[in-house]
């Protein structure tokens, strides 16, 4: 038996930077230094865990949907374990919104084969967390989706998902879609020995084309969704700032009650 | 006048306050007509007419609580196949972008998700979102299909505007994703007694400074001084002092309440994330250059264990 997981794994503005928005109001992404967004190194996580516990054969490919520098991302994974990977790039990408991203990744996955798909939480930038949703709906396949806690095992994966009002347990047949949150396990950090082995390790580079996508499908124009206006927020006004000498609480109180909190 | 699809959330029939400012925002684009799903649906109906639910339409069939998401999708797209509406809202929590997304992609619909507020304009529903922890407010609106746009708590007052509220039940074919994912277990999460963090007027929070589990009594005082929710930062959440349900930020709880009080907490952009669109900030933090001070509108430069306590008696002293 042999199980293929795909993992996706996008490139984002690091989030501690000076994130703004380009003149046609897209994430900018020259100004600020790009990683493999956190929240999906949990993604990777389980993926390479999922893997060690397993008997099968297992595969596992990471891919990425973005611009050149995004590479880094993927080879960062590569170092942290994953076999393979694949690079979806194309000009007329520039600008595509959730719905244009998920057709993208639906079509990848597609031609790479998978029995897995496991995502992360959302995004550091975007944060709309519906990617994973999205690709179940359009693959077909199950959803099982922000788990904490995620197993494999004869054609089945089962999962914990922590909801606002209650905790669920999931189960679901293979193929499906499974998205991980932060509280699924630390990820690992790149041993010397996984860099060094991650420059051998094949990056494929696939176009729209090698998706029979068409440009009109996905970009700004392919977009379904429009920005219209990006403004910084204004700083907030400088507050008051008081040291505790003894009578901060009280001091606090009072400005509580002069807000008619109290 | 058009109207406007309503993604109710409820708990046994026990609607959750985001779905009523859902209401107050839909009248200003055409007229509610709320979906209630599963056991207590035609429940909700007493208060969502009172909030100005033109129609309830609701199917309380098994499959909502015995599957993920997908049986809800096939009912909010029954809904949409039988009112052809200018617009569909529903809450934005976890579950609720999800359905929303879902339904999206098949009705051929551009979705917004996290919207903070929402106006009618000339080519639709104009949508403000607050993106990049805070830092950046865009206007966005959907360009294609049906508008499908999920808001976070606290965007929109909850008013009164009694209108018919009657309930229709709805029909609904599950597909055949419908049962795919399977809930074979399910824990309710214990009630606090305290309010609700995303809905919560006030929210205390503590983060790595409160220093143990114990500790947190101090915060949870303060907060019951001020009839307030609690909040952790992630560092008190992986330390294990508090539940990660109460996590406020990037990868917790986002939280837009009229006062936050952060405790102990040096203000990382991920926690700010969650935070930052608070009415009112205060902090107190032993740390003068902590980042968190650069958003309060009070902060005391103080050890919280001097502090908070003479704070929470001064509130009950005050509060007589
Ligand atoms: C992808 C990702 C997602 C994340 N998501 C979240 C999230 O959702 N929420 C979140 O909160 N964080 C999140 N983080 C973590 C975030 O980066 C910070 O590490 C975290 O917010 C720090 O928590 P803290 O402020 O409690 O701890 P610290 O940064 O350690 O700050 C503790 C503060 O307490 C003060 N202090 C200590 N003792 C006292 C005392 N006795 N009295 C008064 N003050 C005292 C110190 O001066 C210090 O400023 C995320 C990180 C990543 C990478
Ligand atoms: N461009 C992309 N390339 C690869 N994976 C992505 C991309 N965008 C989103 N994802 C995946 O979808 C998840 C949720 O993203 P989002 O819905 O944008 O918040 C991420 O954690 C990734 O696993």
């Amino acid at each position: 038996m042999s199980l293929r997981i795909v993992v996706t794994v996008k490139y984002v503005p690091d989030a501690t930077g000076d994130r703004h928005f380009a003149d046609d109001l897209t994430v900018d992404r020259d100004d600020v230094d790009g990683l493999l967004s956190e929240l999906d190194e949990y993604a990777v996580e389980q993926a390479l865990q999922i893997s060690e516990n397993s008997d099968d054969d297992v595969e596992v490919t990471v891919l990425t949907v973005g611009p050149e520098d995004a590479k880094d991302a993927l080879r960062k994974a590569l170092s942290m374990g994953a076999d393979k990977a694949i690079h979806v790039e194309d000009d007329d990408l520039h600008g595509t919104d959730v719905i244009g991203t998920s057709l993208v990744l639906a079509k990848a996955i597609e031609k790479a084969g998978y029995d897995l798909v496991i995502s992360g939480m959302a995004s550091t930038d975007g944060t709309a967390g519906v990617v994973p949703a999205l690709l179940a709906e359009r693959l077909g396949v199950p959803q099982v989706t922000l788990l904490s806690e995620v197993s494999v095992e004869d054609g089945k994966v089962t999962g914990r998902r922590d909801g606002d009002a209650a905790s669920e347990q999931l189960e679901a047949a293979l193929p499906a879609v499974v998205s991980v949150t932060d509280q699924s396990g630390e990820a690992r950090y790149p041993s010397f020995k996984g860099i060094m082995a991650a420059k051998k390790k094949p990056v494929q580079a696939w176009d729209l084309s090698d998706l029979e996508i068409d440009a009109d499908e996905v970009g700004l124009g392919g977009s379904w969704t429009a920005v219209d206006a990006a403004d910084e927020r204004p700083a907030r006004t400088a507050g008051t700032i008081v040291k505790d000498e003894g009578e901060g609480g009280k001091q606090l109180a009072e400005f509580l009650a002069g807000q008619k909190f109290v | 006048m058009a109207e406007v699809l309503v993604y109710v959330d409820h708990v046994d029939g026990a609607v959750r306050k985001p779905t009523l400012e859902l209401l107050t925002l839909a009248r200003r684009i055409g007229e509610p007509v709320a979906v209630a799903l599963g056991a207590g649906a035609a429940d909700t109906a007493a208060v969502l007419a009172e909030h100005g639910a033109v129609k309830v339409l609701t199917d309380d069939a098994a499959e909502y609580a015995d599957y993920l998401v997908v049986p809800k999708v096939d009912a909010l797209q029954a809904a949409h196949a039988a009112v052809s509406p200018a617009a569909v809202l529903v809450p934005s929590s976890a579950e609720g972008k999800e359905i929303a997304a879902r339904l999206a992609l098949r009705i051929g619909s551009g979705i917004i998700t996290d919207a903070i507020d929402l106006e009618s304009g000339a080519e639709g529903p104009v949508v403000t979102q607050s993106v990049f922890a805070a830092s950046y407010t865009t206007k966005s609106r959907v360009s294609q299909g049906t508008p499908v746009v999920t808001v976070k708590p606290n965007s929109a007052a909850v008013e009164a505007a009694p209108a018919a509220g009657a309930v229709e039940a709805l029909s609904v074919t599950f597909s055949a994703q419908a049962t795919g994912t399977k809930v074979t277990g399910r824990t309710p999460r214990e009630s606090t007694g305290r309010p609700e963090l995303t809905e919560a007027a006030i929210v205390v929070s503590g983060g790595r400074g409160v220093n143990g589990a114990d500790n947190f009594a101090i915060i949870e005082a303060l907060a019951d001084s001020l009839g307030a929710a609690v909040g952790a930062s992630r560092a008190a959440v992986d330390a294990g002092w508090y539940p990660h349900t109460n996590q406020v930020g990037q990868t917790g709880k986002s939280v837009s309440p009229q006062l936050y009080i952060a405790n102990g907490i040096s203000g990382a952009i991920q926690h700010r994330a969650g935070m930052q669109t608070s009415k009112t900030i205060v902090a107190v933090n032993k740390d003068a250059e902590a980042p968190i001070f650069d958003l309060v509108d009070y902060g005391v430069v103080g050890d919280l264990f001097d502090v908070v306590p003479q704070l929470t008696e001064e509130i009950n002293t005050r509060k007589g």
